[in-house]
């Protein structure tokens, strides 16, 4: 990539190839940044749900109200004795209520109702074994039911996961496309400067040196749009209402960077520029070879 | 160094060389001759590898240059200094540029040629055009930058086509002058052209041999050059 200063000014240094490639160049960047901050938020989104929901679980007791405290005693003492179970906690009558009462409103007299017991389990170490725990509270506690919370994970971490395999696929359309846009360019600016080559083969170039000329010109001017697209992207991300970045538990919310995620931004100019590179390498000398 | 021998081109069905032989010797000096259209140009694209001969063999340096590789055939040209009729000039870059491109493009640094460049721009009258660009320069000017641009190698061999086809006869004989000095320095010179004044010119400083394309043939010329 290092040639004389000289030898980059052989190709014309403006014209309608280079703004193209530099317009597309930033429009491809400005796009990359929503793609990887969609990756990155539903990274993140589908860790945070997974790592939420994962480690705790609650068992319900649903009996005839004289049978209800010893189900509840009998849960409570086959927790102490159940490897992997760290806490387990009875949830109060208030507590329920308070739980319930945005649902059904102030006014509903909650304590009228047969509201279940509810035990919140937290795991330990490597976690307790789920289905040899419903057998045993199917013993001990016919009214008791274990919910491990995975009949809602597994879906909502699953389609986090594609999103995020989504925007990692929208990275390579953005790439190959930033490819293609920047062979076109390269070809066309080939055949706009055929006098040029013309001249250059005439005072003795050698392949590789036209093909360095245009890959430096068009190199340069991808990573300085892309730069400037990156720029704005991040700036545009940035913009968002403040609720809507990091932190926030939202879905569509939580799109943005976060900590060191930051860090991944000046790849993208790097990313374009290499694209660039070796996209305006094949494209010339595939073109100068035709033209010998 | 430049040979050609049973050499037979043309771009249709009927040849427009047949049978050619040339040989460019260390330190001659031709002229070419012959009617346009006659195939003045395409023997001096034979010459330096533009066009690879038909049927028979091109030698550049010793090298067969049909089997030669594009970039052999580019370190070819680097010996050989060529001047177009229409000179051939990046219209984008500066006089001092263009007439450098051959060292640029060899991969030196400018900047160890500049006093050569001020040298060879003095001696072709163009110091104070260093800065201008090719479209700017008058016919004659172009010509000797081209002609700059040629020699700012050192090649061993200058191919010049039509070199005074758009200058005046005053400019004719500047350029004329240039060239035969590149030759007393022991530089093969060809030049193709169907002045026959420049020719008769040019025998009174130097010891030509005047070629002629007739009938796709190439003979030693008449008498009377």
């Amino acid at each position: 990539m290092v040639g004389d200063v000289q030898a980059d000014r052989v190709v014309p240094p403006t014209g309608f190839t280079a703004r193209l490639t530099v317009l597309a160049a930033a429009a491809m960047a400005f796009l990359a940044v929503f793609a990887l901050a969609l990756s990155l938020a539903t990274g993140r989104l589908a860790e945070r749900w997974s790592s939420a929901l994962t480690g705790s679980a609650t068992i319900r007791i649903t009996a005839p109200e004289d049978q209800m405290e010893a189900q509840v005693a009998a849960v409570l003492r086959l927790l102490e004795t159940t490897p992997g179970i760290g806490t387990a906690r009875l949830i109060g009558r208030n507590e329920q209520e308070a739980l319930l009462t945005p649902w059904f409103g102030p006014d509903l007299p909650l304590d009228t109702l047969p509201l279940p017991a509810l035990i919140e389990i937290t795991e330990e170490g490597r976690g307790y074994d789920p289905e040899g725990l419903r057998a045993r509270l199917a013993g001990e506690a016919p009214g008791a039911v274990l919910d491990d919370h995975s009949r809602w994970r597994a879906p909502l971490v699953r389609a986090a996961s594609r999103l995020r395999a989504l925007g990692l696929f929208s990275m390579l359309l953005i790439t190959a496309t930033t490819a293609l846009i920047i062979t076109l360019a390269t070809s066309a600016a080939l055949a706009a400067n055929a006098q040029v080559i013309r001249v250059l083969r005439l005072v003795g170039a050698q392949d590789a040196y036209i093909a360095g000329a245009f890959m430096r010109r068009y190199t340069a001017r991808a990573f300085t749009g892309a730069l400037a697209g990156t720029i704005l992207g991040a700036l545009a991300i940035r913009l968002l209402p403040a609720g809507a970045r990091e932190g926030s538990d939202g879905f569509l919310t939580g799109l943005g960077f976060a900590g060191t995620d930051w860090l991944l931004l000046p790849l993208i100019p790097l990313l374009a520029a290499l694209v660039a590179f070796l996209a305006t390498r094949a494209t010339s000398l595939a073109t100068l070879k035709e033209r010998s | 160094m430049i040979e050609l021998q049973d050499v037979t081109h043309g771009y249709g069905a009927s040849p427009l060389l047949a049978g050619v032989s040339l040989s460019l010797a260390p330190g001659s000096f031709h002229f070419l001759t012959g009617p346009s259209g006659a195939g003045k140009t395409t023997l001096i694209k034979l010459c330096y590898g533009e066009l690879i001969a038909g049927q028979g063999r091109v030698s550049l340096f010793g090298q067969d240059a049909a089997t030669m590789s594009r970039d052999d055939i580019a370190l070819a040209r680097r010996r050989i200094g060529v001047v177009h009729q229409d000179c051939q000039f990046i219209d984008h870059l500066t006089v001092a540029e263009n007439v450098a491109l051959p060292v640029v493009v060899s991969g030196r640094p400018t900047r160890q040629i500049e006093k050569d460049l001020d040298d060879l721009l003095g001696w072709v009258g163009l110091s104070a055009h260093r800065s201008a660009l090719p479209p700017e320069l008058s016919g004659g000017e172009r010509q000797r930058a081209a002609l700059a641009r040629a020699v700012i190698m050192s090649p061993e061999v200058i191919l010049a086509d039509e070199p005074t086809g758009n200058i005046d006869w005053e400019m004719s004989l500047r350029l004329l002058t240039l060239l035969v000095e590149l030759n007393r320095m022991g530089k093969t010179v060809l030049i193709a052209t169907h002045d026959l004044n420049l020719i008769r010119q040019a025998k009174k400083q130097v010891a030509a041999r005047v070629l002629r394309i007739a009938n796709r043939q190439l003979l030693a010329a008449g008498a009377e050059l």
